[in-house]
């Protein structure tokens, strides 16, 4: 598995895709930290643009790669390799690649600037580490709809979709909810409802640690209480975890029954 | 060697193998799998190998029943019908890949050397043309020694001093006692290789045996012109009278599909001097 994870990430590391990525992401940071100087404010900024790019680019980037290789995993399916150690470790190549331009990308600028240094080291970790879960996830579930469908265009109508249903219509459906429930007690609903959501959940633990869940009214309190705990942070970590595992294994699950 | 046992696989309505019974046992031997398009023989070719997972049924590699094992395939050399590699990698590299994942010896040099690639090793391979990917691909499935080679559509893309090369190879090959299994559409080059012949159609088995049974079957000259009549259904010779040929044309052969530019149908059908 590691060999193939080797060869699948020393290709993409040198696609155009991936440099694209990654030059993005440096231009992205570098400018954000030249205009606004403040480290704080740019984190955040960053948060935004990680939340609704990495799952996205994961995710079409996942569809692609695996229609594009498909000749490629033909060959090695033809070798003595165990199934699961090609899909898993093509899977793991594409999401160190991801994450190795978003590190690179958003972290050499802020070394520069002198990151080390300032007091929000702790913030830009929790910064970084949600957009490589973001990035695992994504592309778990990209490999996984990519395994599922051989139509490609149906591959990637639905990486969108699934993409759209996370960072945008979920927020809508669960803030719908919200108001038609509003003669009830929510806390824990809300709470439950975030874990089903790995953008909304990687959302809170980032705006949770920056400190600013007081702009959140009543929702941010009771998230602060819940997810400010010990437990809370676990079960959090735990939850995006899970969001890597259950992909990982379903594909491993298809990838164990499917024709090729 | 490889046993095959009722062999079923189907994808949704369309049954692409309805129960297949082969076995080759012997040892030195080139057999040729034959079939118009979709008549199952990359199915079956797959299903050896593992990247088909059957319905119904059993294959034997060596005496090992294949079904979710992997280690078997270190035993074979197989040669894909379409050269297609990751078109950042480089041929050098691709080679090294393989030889990397399989671990042990490789005679690679030596390939490269008959098949006058050199030139080509430091070129991407998405640059490359059709007929040196064919090539490449050939050397990856030749440059392990093992006891089976398989072989779809060894010889397309590639030009007559390659195809001297790869019949070369496979005299080689049958001399060490390898099985080998090959399915290709040309004609003339299953007359000059095989040893025998498996004619598939719509998914079972319908002539098996060698050259010369197929051509006094059919009373034919030639192997193109004895396939030729099985597909349009006529009956074997039987006895010696000859007058027993009856011309049954089955139209359910549905799988022929004129329309397709690599048909085998055309190729077979068209009178041949």
């Amino acid at each position: 598995m590691l060999k193939i994870m080797k060869y699948t990430l020393s290709d993409l590391l040198r696609s155009r895709w991936g440099l694209i990525y990654l030059g993005f992401f440096l231009l992205l940071t570098l400018s954000l930290l030249w205009l606004s100087g403040d480290v704080s404010k740019v984190v955040i900024s960053l948060m935004n643009v990680i939340l609704i790019l990495c799952p996205l680019i994961a995710v079409m980037f996942g569809v692609m790669y695996f229609y594009n290789s498909r000749e490629f995993t033909e060959l090695l399916l033809a070798q003595p390799i165990r199934r699961t150690d090609i899909f898993w470790g093509q899977y793991l190549g594409l999401a160190l690649s991801l994450s190795l331009s978003l590190l690179l990308g958003i972290g050499l600028p802020f070394l520069l600037y002198g990151l080390l240094a300032s007091s929000e080291v702790l913030n830009f970790f929790v910064l970084v580490s949600t957009g490589v879960f973001l990035s695992f996830i994504f592309s778990g579930l990209a490999f996984y709809i990519a395994l599922r469908n051989d139509n490609r265009i149906r591959g990637f109508g639905l990486a969108i979709l699934v993409w759209l249903f996370f960072a945008v219509i979920y927020d809508g459906v669960f803030l719908l909810s919200l108001m038609l429930l509003k003669e009830y007690p929510l806390e824990h609903y809300s709470i439950v409802a975030a874990m089903f959501n790995p953008i909304d959940l990687s959302r809170i633990l980032i705006l949770l640690k920056l400190d600013i869940s007081a702009l959140m009214g009543y929702t941010g309190a009771v998230f602060r209480k819940f997810l400010g705990t010990g437990l809370g942070s676990t079960l959090s970590f735990g939850v995006l975890v899970l969001w890597v595992l259950v992909p990982a294994w379903s594909i491993r699950r298809l990838a164990l029954r499917k024709d090729f | 060697m490889i046993e095959i046992r009722n062999l079923h696989k189907s994808y949704g309505k369309l049954e692409v193998l309805q129960g297949i019974d082969l076995g080759f046992e012997q040892k030195g031997r080139i057999a040729a799998i034959l079939g118009p398009n979709g008549s199952g023989k990359t199915t079956l070719i797959k299903s050896i190998l593992g990247m088909v997972l059957p319905d119904k049924g059993e294959i034997r590699v060596d005496g090992q029943a294949i079904r979710q094992q992997w280690a078997y395939r270190e035993r074979i050399s197989y040669l894909p019908q379409i050269a297609r590699f990751p078109e950042n990698l480089s041929v050098r590299e691709l080679i090294a890949m393989i030889k990397d994942l399989r671990g042990g010896h490789a005679e690679d040099e030596l390939l490269i050397r008959l098949f006058g690639l050199e030139p080509h090793l430091h070129k991407r391979l998405g640059n490359l043309s059709g007929g040196t990917k064919q090539k490449v691909n050939i050397v990856l499935a030749f440059m392990y020694d093992c006891p089976t080679v398989i072989l779809d559509e060894p010889t397309s893309g590639l030009d007559p001093v390659a195809m001297i090369h790869l019949r070369e190879l496979l005299n080689e090959a049958r001399e060490q006692g390898k099985t080998i299994l090959l399915s290709t559409h040309i004609m003339s080059f299953v007359e000059e290789m095989a040893d025998e012949v498996v004619f598939l159609l719509e998914g079972k088995i319908r002539f098996r045996g060698s050259l010369q049974t197929l051509k006094e079957q059919y009373q034919e000259e030639n192997v193109e012109r004895a396939i030729a009549h099985i597909l349009q259904g006529k009956q074997a010779v039987e006895g010696n009278d000859g007058n027993s040929q009856t011309a049954g044309y089955k139209l359910q052969a549905t799988s022929l599909k004129p329309q397709d530019s690599r048909s085998f149908t055309p190729h077979l059908l068209t009178p041949h001097n």
